[in-house]
């Protein structure tokens, strides 16, 4: 018996509903609920974590991920710059910070400026939130030097023709026509980015923290040891969903905005 | 007795890309006050000979002189002598995160140091001169694009410049939205602004211009009043290129 296409079509997207659910039910009836509740979903330990937990642990978090973010903009248009620079010597260094902390791990890295900077060259990077803010921005300006350069290069030729013929030097032309340009083309990589980001804070763990510099994993990590409970790392992942969520939509909504006013 | 040099001279003027000569020697002068429409073959360097005219492309050889001011020379400042020039290109090249006020405001206020109400009320005037007024909070984007190329003639207007470059101001243009940039560009012929166009619209060019200059090969082939470079022309290639573009 042949089938039409489209029924066949249908079919399959029914086995696929019923497969779906029958794994979900098989989940849900096989989990031991009990034991679950016990050692992850602890309410008295729950509350205990409040209120450390944001006005400390997540406060620390969004602290990093600014000054890291921030640093890291910075660093990585000053990159795309010199990458798209007539300058030889200029590109040639901008792809080599890019390639060496583009390929090394994160974790590396905030090793190498928190431990080996200061006994190499005695130089400890100052503040509270220095050595690893400025880690993490290094790790940031490597992968945002190659967006931004991409974004850079992707706004047309005769933006920059029309603005030099108005009398603009190449630096304001930059800064006033096609770097505006430019950001707007990135929004989603560069929020992809940020997220990113956002989450690798909790690698700042291996430069010891202090009461000061506990981010949400490290306070997540010793709420586990402390109550033998799985519970602080349930919430530890609730308040990250509640940071990155309403971020990933907000930058969605300037997105289509922006869509809706400009092309 | 001392005659004031002309707006614009090219003298010996050469461009070559590698290996490619596309402007083989080129001299040219334009009188303050001068139409002079520039036609030929696509390829014939015409739309280079333009771009050269206030750097955007830098020449091989030769000199280019605005106001008798050699503007190849290494000390030139070409930000001031940008300045003076207007461009208008056949894409249009407004800029698009900005609205059409602040596309005409923000070279003045960045380039000219004029303050941003001075800047707007030259703004409208400029905009009420190419009869877009009523556009003037409206992002690129919503305009047609006969209406793109008004404001982005308007944009060079805001400058004051004393010379206009047009790179084949209509060529991206629906047929039916040709004639109101048309009409823009001879009202600022009559106005007497000195300007350079590149065109492929021979009726605008014998109507407008005081001087058609035909390009083939990186060379000028022949020159002089419209009559007769358009009417009764001497070169076997002019008139060839003439009768291809009336059988269009």
């Amino acid at each position: 018996m042949t089938l039409t296409r489209r029924r066949r079509a249908e079919l399959i997207r029914y086995a696929i509903y019923a497969a779906t659910l029958a794994l979900v039910t098989w989940a849900v009836a096989a989990t031991d609920w009990t034991r679950l509740r016990e050692s992850f979903l602890d309410g008295d330990i729950f509350l205990r974590l409040f209120p450390d937990i944001l006005v400390r642990a997540a406060r620390n978090t969004l602290i990093f991920t600014f000054l890291g973010f921030t640093g890291g903009l910075a660093l990585g248009l000053l990159l795309a710059l010199m990458r798209l620079s007539p300058v030889r010597p200029y590109r040639w260094a901008a792809a080599l910070y890019i390639e060496v902390f583009r390929g090394l791990p994160a974790l590396i890295t905030i090793v190498l400026i928190g431990f080996v900077l200061p006994i190499a060259l005695h130089v400890r990077v100052p503040g509270t939130y220095g050595p690893g803010s400025l880690a993490l921005a290094i790790v940031t300006g490597a992968y945002l030097a190659e967006t931004i350069r991409a974004g850079i290069e992707a706004v047309p030729r005769g933006q920059m023709e029309a603005a030099r013929s108005l009398g603009m030097s190449h630096g304001r032309a930059m800064v006033s026509i096609v770097i505006p340009q430019a950001f707007r083309v990135i929004l989603p990589p560069l929020t992809n980015e940020l997220v990113l980001l956002l989450k690798d804070t909790s690698l700042l763990f291996v430069l010891g923290t202090t009461d000061q510099t506990i981010e949400l994993t490290k306070f997540g990590r010793d709420a586990v040891s402390d109550t033998f409970n799985g519970t602080p790392l349930i919430a530890v992942a609730l308040v990250y969903l509640v940071i990155t969520l309403p971020l990933t939509r907000a930058v969605a909504w300037l997105e289509r905005r922006q869509k809706q006013a400009v092309r | 007795m001392d005659q004031a040099p002309p707006a614009i001279a090219l003298v010996a003027l050469e461009k070559r890309f590698g290996n490619l000569h596309v402007l083989r020697g080129i001299d040219l002068a334009i009188a303050h006050g001068e139409v002079v429409c520039l036609i030929g073959p696509s390829g014939s360097g015409k739309s280079t000979l333009l771009r050269c005219v206030n750097r955007l492309e830098q020449p091989t050889g030769g000199r280019i002189l605005i106001n008798g001011e050699n503007i190849c020379a290494p000390d030139c400042d070409l930000d001031r002598v940008r300045t003076k020039i207007g461009m208008v290109f056949q894409q249009f090249n407004l800029f698009p995160h900005l609205c059409v006020l602040d596309n005409l405001t923000i070279a003045q206020c960045k380039v000219l140091k004029r303050s941003p109400a001075i800047a707007e009320r030259k703004a409208r005037a400029v905009l009420a001169r190419v009869d877009l007024l009523e556009k003037i909070h409206e992002y690129p984007s919503r305009l047609s694009g006969g209406q793109q190329q008004r404001v982005a003639i308007a944009r060079a207007l805001a400058m004051d410049p004393e010379m206009m470059l047009f790179d084949e101001a209509t060529s991206a243009l629906d047929p039916e939205l040709i004639g109101e940039v048309l009409d823009v560009i001879r009202s600022l012929a009559e106005d007497g602004m000195t300007m350079l166009v590149v065109t492929h619209e021979m009726g605008f060019a014998r109507r407008v211009a005081d001087q058609v200059v035909f390009m083939d090969g990186g060379l000028i082939v022949e020159q002089g009043h419209p009559d007769s470079v358009l009417g009764n022309p001497q070169h076997e290639r002019t008139q060839r290129f003439l009768r291809r573009m009336s059988a269009r």
